[in-house]
């Protein structure tokens, strides 16, 4: 059934569909509509769920894990100042491979106070332990939690499914939503190897010596490994029932590209069309935009960067002291590869700035008029 | 035919722990447990944030309960037990028992606005406070369950705590939470009788049980269960139930309460106190038995 919907709407259904068990959250902007939509499916019965109105974020994720390890499927979903007082349980999810769902709202951090989109918040959380997604429509929000369900619970690692303030949100658009009776067909119930159950009784995460510690992480990272194959395979799957792929990259006429523009959220969406204005204009442009940030898709980036002319990374974020983080991502990919295509790094759009195909003619521009970056960072749009 | 003669036991014999713990000699916590599982029995999950008990229960792959244990973060006790309670009965399982099983730190100081947030939601827990009046695992500094007077390693003894241990149990009655009580590893069977009294309510139900620590009270640790009693026998820590946030009943009813001193005596957190600072605090006790006294007419 095709419906017009926000994407924080496309969030809660794609969490309906996905039939989660408990869901425990707290209200911030602009994620509010997310847990409102699911409160409403909790009181109707739509959804045959636990609603646990925490007092925190913190409290919203220690209660996801509890009742992830009582083998219940759990979701969430936050944003910006959210996100960050979750950190210390966002590594015990990880840790402890509770696979809990949770989506978040590109945010900008405070101070000062901004409501509005950029990637910091979700970036800043690289090293939890978590799978990464980020969206370009409401399309692909709702597709993405559904099967970061599947993945998150294949792997036993939790899932962050990530969409821009406002710019996704709160945008409404035309969203195709699947059936119940397919979505249960490609998603069965949550089995977890092992939970809290008095007839098995288990300590889950004690005191873990030298001697076992080191192995338990080695397994997370091995486990992180598969997953692009597992987000690929699911992908498949989820393309036979429903007509649309995941998949690890989206990417767009970068097969003969003298230049290609390296984005993810919608500024890669806004990208795409930048790439058809350039190509008109007669500048062979591409777009490869990344969806799967963790774990990062060398692969993908090596086959489809690496054969590019120039490379133009879109940095929604910055990691202060060194440079955007996509950037900085992209550039270890390809650190051991020959050829290597120069590499230009863009900072744009952060506390919400619009980015727009202006914006990418300007990098554009700058990319094709020099063999190298003369600065290790490019502003656009900075008012100096 | 010859009668066998038996001794008549108090509490179920039934154990849900193993000696095979690594808890130090004369801890109180670890009878805290040990009586509180026998009333608690099999079906029973238990939250356990980053306090002595992470350390007790022993190192991974071991454990010295025969239940569940889910090892939470230190602030998170009642809300990892919300999520486990919720999704127990999403799966089905609405007959085990969910416990968050906390120290002071966790539950008087970082712990406290999760506690809150599920006694006001009313979560069908049994949240437990297993109280030795300091952050005893990393060291002996001082909580906000640290009792006036005491030292410890972040109160010495030339600047130690001034102010008196915060009323945790006022606290959780503002939440009017169906049942609280209050109950010392120096009187098992009471401590008994309100774990499972506890356990047949449904809601949030909040045990605060006094428990000595030899190694940060600078006591001896045949002198626990000594001081466990004493401590009621004071009027230090008296023995009470409140009902409903309304109702409260003292169980251990003191016609004469011994002198603090008495108290002060075993310990040596407190052996730098002067006449009149322990004089303070006994103007203290009475204070807070007056209250209690008025609490319950």
């Amino acid at each position: 059934m095709k419906k017009v919907i926000m994407g924080n709407h496309s969030l809660s259904y794609g969490a309906m569909l996905g039939r989660a068990q408990v869901i425990a959250a707290y209200p911030i902007t602009p994620q509010t509509q997310v847990v409102e939509l699911l409160s409403e499916m909790c009181a109707d019965r739509t959804l045959d769920a636990k609603f646990i109105k925490v007092e925190s974020e913190h409290s919203a994720m220690a209660a996801c894990l509890g009742a992830s390890l009582a083998g219940a499927r759990t979701f969430t979903a936050t944003s910006a100042q959210g996100l960050a007082l979750m950190h210390e349980l966002l590594h015990w999810a990880s840790g402890g491979r509770m696979p809990v769902v949770m989506g978040n709202i590109n945010r900008a951090m405070a101070p000062g106070w901004s409501i509005w989109s950029d990637q910091n918040d979700s970036l800043s959380e690289r090293d939890t332990g978590w799978l990464q997604f980020y969206c370009s429509s409401n399309q692909e929000v709702l597709d993405t939690v559904i099967q970061a369900f599947k993945v998150s619970e294949t792997l036993l690692i939790p899932s962050m499914v990530v969409l821009d303030a406002f710019s996704l949100s709160h945008t409404y658009e035309v969203v195709d939503i699947p059936g119940q009776a397919a979505v249960d067909e490609f998603l069965p119930a949550f089995k977890p190897p092992f939970r809290l159950n008095p007839r098995d009784p288990r300590a889950f995460g004690g005191l873990t010596s030298p001697e076992h510690y080191f192995e338990l992480r080695y397994k997370l990272q091995k486990d992180m490994e598969k997953a692009p194959s597992v987000i690929e395979r699911t992908g498949r799957e989820f393309e036979r029932l429903f007509g649309r792929n995941l998949g690890l990259v989206d990417d767009y006429l970068c097969e003969d590209a003298e230049l290609v523009f390296i984005t993810s959220g919608t500024a890669g969406y806004t990208a795409r069309v930048a790439v058809d204005q350039l190509r008109r204009e007669g500048v062979k442009a591409g777009n490869l935009r990344i969806k799967v940030f963790r774990p990062f898709p060398f692969q993908k980036v090596r086959e489809i960067a690496g054969k590019a002319g120039k490379l133009a990374v879109v940095d929604r974020n910055i990691s202060y002291g060194h440079h955007g983080i996509f950037y900085q991502e992209v550039k270890s990919a390809l650190c051991n590869e020959e050829p290597k295509p120069p590499l230009f790094g863009f900072i744009a759009g952060l506390g919400g700035r619009d980015i727009t195909t202006e914006s990418f003619k300007d990098i554009a521009a700058y990319t094709l008029s020099k063999p190298k970056p003369e600065e290790e960072i490019v502003w656009i749009g900075v008012k100096l | 035919m010859k009668k066998e003669k038996t001794m008549k036991l108090s509490l179920p014999e039934e154990e849900l722990m193993t000696p095979g713990h690594l808890a130090c000699q004369g801890c109180g916590a670890t009878l805290a447990m040990r009586y509180f599982l026998k009333a608690l029995g099999q079906n029973t999950v238990v939250c356990i944030p980053a306090c002595c008990w992470a350390v007790i229960d022993g190192p991974f792959p071991y454990s010295s309960l025969g239940i569940p244990i889910f090892h939470c973060a230190f602030e998170t006790a009642a809300s990892s037990a919300s999520g486990v309670r919720a999704g127990l009965d999403m799966v089905g399982d609405t007959e085990t028992t969910v416990v968050g099983w906390a120290g002071d730190g966790g539950t008087f100081d970082i712990g406290l606005q999760a506690l809150s947030g599920a006694a006001e939601r009313n979560e069908n827990i049994i949240y437990v406070c297993y109280d030795n009046e300091a952050y005893m695992n990393t060291g002996i500094q001082r909580s906000s369950a640290t009792p006036y007077g005491a030292w410890t390693t972040t109160t010495p003894v030339k600047h130690f705590k001034t102010r008196p241990k915060k009323d945790i149990n006022a606290i959780m009655a503002a939440h009017r939470i169906p049942y609280i009580a209050t109950a010392s590893v120096g009187y098992p069977e009471d401590l008994y009788k309100k774990a499972a009294k506890a356990r047949a309510l449904k809601g949030t139900r909040f045990l605060h049980i006094f428990a000595p620590c030899p190694a940060g009270w600078k006591s001896r640790p045949q002198d626990t269960v000594k001081l466990a009693r004493i401590a009621v026998q004071t009027g230090i820590f008296p023995l009470y139930e409140i009902e409903n946030g309304e109702k409260t009943t003292i169980n251990i009813k003191l016609k004469e309460k011994k002198p603090v001193i008495e108290y002060l005596k075993l310990q040596g957190r407190f052996r730098h106190l002067t006449e009149q600072e322990i004089a303070h605090m006994q103007e203290e006790i009475d204070r807070n038995w007056e209250r209690l006294l008025k609490g319950c007419s």
